[in-house]
């Protein structure tokens, strides 16, 4: 039997495909259409994934979207008649959307899916799972678990913000819900808007500032704008918040609670906004924490699955595991609304259509490499059309012509395999460098990927070495869990360099592999395992006999505002206008001084900002 | 037609037919407001809606 997910029309549209409960493939529409968060129809997506199954869109039985309208609207409905008469203005310009378009989503999906086949009767296939059943779908299904709690946090779906549920072979019950608006996703969204970052996608540059910063505002926000219990459950005050009768996430209120309006965009980021991102985070964690331990305590389950966009918070996550309040734990690595589209193709399976689950010993997402692959030909096809210079080479001396690059503190550009679903590059479309090199952070924050230089860049590693460098004894196959370098490589800090403030602290060397460690020495791990990604593991393994390091700076292959590279032809695109210096694509080779001059670009200015 | 059926379908299972007037009203009024304005602008800050 055969499921095609689809999420849409929010942010992060995807397709999903599974047969018989296996995953055979799943993408996000970004990446294809090349808009970042593209919300629209994820048409194709649908075709990879069905190209990818072998099928077409006759084949599939069942058609499962991720969310459920009516009760969308039903909110909508409600938050407005509660809070009449403000929010007229977010109401105007609601409803019309509403009345045109997504009221009638049943129609849309169906008149979308009759463009790929007009003769079938969509309305009958068509499944909706509600929002948090998706994302619970999407942690549990595919996880190494026969019977685990599972716990989604968001922003906000339909009603629920909040959501724990059982799951036990192949049944998932819901056991209890927060409901909007109080939200901890939208609470992180709130302050990243506060610090003038993009709501919704701004999050992670909060969550990488929270180390620059104090918490020194953790406690104005547990006493003015949460009320939180003992076991995690909360209360926003609304009367700080704007997100529910206006356009702003925050009002005057929130400017006077933390001393000013919020940072405009692209502003220089000072203090303030390092504490205030500090001090979110703290409280995030706390929550987090919190809700983990009654969890744990209720249930008794030794097993924890997360999703759900604040599940991508691997800082949270790492608290978690490091207090072992579960035994053991998985997250989904597409958390946010695009593994929705897998988390309802599931659900639709599992839950509505009552067919079995089989658990494996490792989890379903095999990595969670289910995007498109190309072949060698293919890629010298598109070389060629491009005009690229590049050689061909088997895998060992590809690998030593990789390794050898690496040591020269060249940036490499890494494409290989099927594209990774989720927001994070997992080593098939990455860039490389040497996380020994204190200049490499810099390097590629402002020469490759033009960001801004605060950002940290995350390290993969050889999972059996993980333990030998950082303070870390489990998996981390999708770079969610945040943990300290190991002592014993860790650098002593002087002093001076302790007190320093802000910014200043990333000039200071804190670790033998300082272009990974974080200001509080801290790292976003990646373990890489040679049963899911051979070469990757194979390219770790060759610059580990080479240096003694078996670790690598992987960061996603696009710059600042761009979706990661999906095909050949967007990877050399991003080669030419970017610093970096070699480019592995499949089996080729492509070095940038051998670049005939002209196909050198500036592309990246043309972005806008993410 | 379908979407009223199942719009009332939904509003029965989930005990909400109080939503009915108000429904109605927006409908009327909504009706108006996208009359008047021609284009659907969604509010740019979070996808809420």
């Amino acid at each position: 039997m055969r499921v095609l997910g689809i999420s849409a029309f929010y942010h992060d549209a995807a397709a999903a495909l599974i047969e018989d409960g296996r995953i055979v493939a799943a993408a996000q529409e970004e990446r294809f259409s090349r808009r970042r968060h593209d919300a629209s129809f994820p048409h194709q997506a649908i075709d990879y994934c069905l190209r990818e199954g072998g099928c077409s869109l006759a084949e599939v039985d069942r058609v499962a979207f991720y969310d459920k309208p009516f009760l969308k609207f039903e909110r909508l409905l409600e938050t407005y008649l509660a809070l009449a008469p403000r929010g007229f203005g977010s109401f105007k310009q609601a409803l019309p959307v509403w009345l045109k378009e997504k009221l009638f989503q049943k129609s849309l999906i169906t008149k979308e899916l009759a463009r790929h086949r007009p003769d079938i009767d969509w309305k009958e296939k068509l499944l909706f799972a509600e929002h948090h059943q998706s994302h619970a779908a999407s942690a549990f299904f595919p996880s190494p678990f026969d019977e685990a709690a599972v716990l989604t946090m968001d922003g906000v779906g339909e009603w629920a913000t909040t959501s724990l549920a059982i799951g036990k072979g192949a049944t998932l019950q819901t056991i209890k819900e927060l409901h909007f608006p109080h939200s901890l996703g939208l609470l992180y969204s709130a302050f990243t808007y506060y610090t003038g970052f993009k709501v919704n996608s701004g999050e992670y540059k909060v969550m990488g500032l929270a180390p620059y910063g104090r918490p020194q505002f953790a406690a104005t926000i547990l006493e003015h704008l949460i009320d939180l219990k003992d076991d995690g459950s909360f209360r926003l005050n609304l009367d700080y918040f704007d997100y529910c009768t206006g356009l702003r996430m925050t009002n005057e209120r929130f400017d006077a609670l933390f001393g000013g309006p919020p940072r405009a965009p692209e502003a220089l980021l000072t203090q303030r906004e390092m504490d205030l991102a500090a001090s979110v985070q703290a409280v995030t964690e706390e929550v987090v924490l919190r809700l983990c331990r009654s969890i744990r305590q209720e249930t008794g389950l030794p097993n924890l699955c997360l999703a759900g966009g604040v599940a991508l918070n691997c800082v949270a996550n790492g608290k978690v595991w490091r207090e072992r309040i579960f035994e053991r734990l998985w997250v989904q690595p597409a958390a946010g609304d695009a593994g929705g589209a897998l988390g309802a193709a599931l659900a639709a399976h599992h839950l509505f259509l009552n067919q079995p689950r089989t658990v494996g010993p490792g989890d379903g997402m095999r990595g969670s490499y289910l995007g498109p692959a190309f072949g060698t030909e293919e890629i010298e096809a598109a070389l060629k059309a491009l005009g690229a210079h590049y050689t061909v080479l088997e895998e060992p001396a590809l690998l030593a012509a990789t390794v050898d690059a690496l040591v020269k503190e060249r940036a490499v550009g890494w494409f290989q395999g099927r594209m990774e679903f989720g927001p994070r590059a997992l080593g098939a479309r990455s860039i490389l460098g040497d996380p020994r090199s204190p200049r490499m952070q810099s390097t590629l924050n402002l020469k490759v990927k033009y960001r801004e230089s605060f950002r940290p860049f995350a390290p993969a590693v050889l999972a059996e070495e993980v333990g030998r460098w950082f303070e870390l004894e489990a998996e981390s196959p999708y770079m969610l869990l945040v943990a300290d370098v190991h002592p014993d490589r860790r650098l002593p800090t002087r002093p001076e360099d302790e007190a320093l403030f802000g910014i200043d602290r990333l000039k200071v060397p804190r670790s033998q592999i300082p272009a990974v460690t974080h200001v509080d020495g801290s790292a976003r791990i990646q373990t890489v395992h040679q049963g899911t990604n051979p070469r990757f593991y194979g390219l770790l393994h060759g610059f580990f006999e080479a240096t003694g390091c078996p670790v690598l700076v992987n960061t996603s292959f696009n710059v600042r505002g761009e979706p990661i590279v999906a095909t050949p032809a967007d990877a050399f695109r991003c080669f030419m206008g970017t610093e970096i210096e070699t480019l592995v694509l499949g089996n080729c080779l492509l070095q940038k001084e051998d670049q005939p001059a002209h196909l050198r670009s500036h592309y990246a200015a043309e972005l806008s900002p993410d | 037609m379908d979407f009223l059926r199942e719009l009332w379908a939904f509003m029965r299972a989930r005990k909400k037919l109080w939503l009915l007037p108000l429904i109605v009203m927006l409908v009327v009024f909504g009706g108006l407001l996208v009359l008047a304005k021609g284009s659907a602008v969604a509010p740019f800050i979070y996808t809420l809606f």
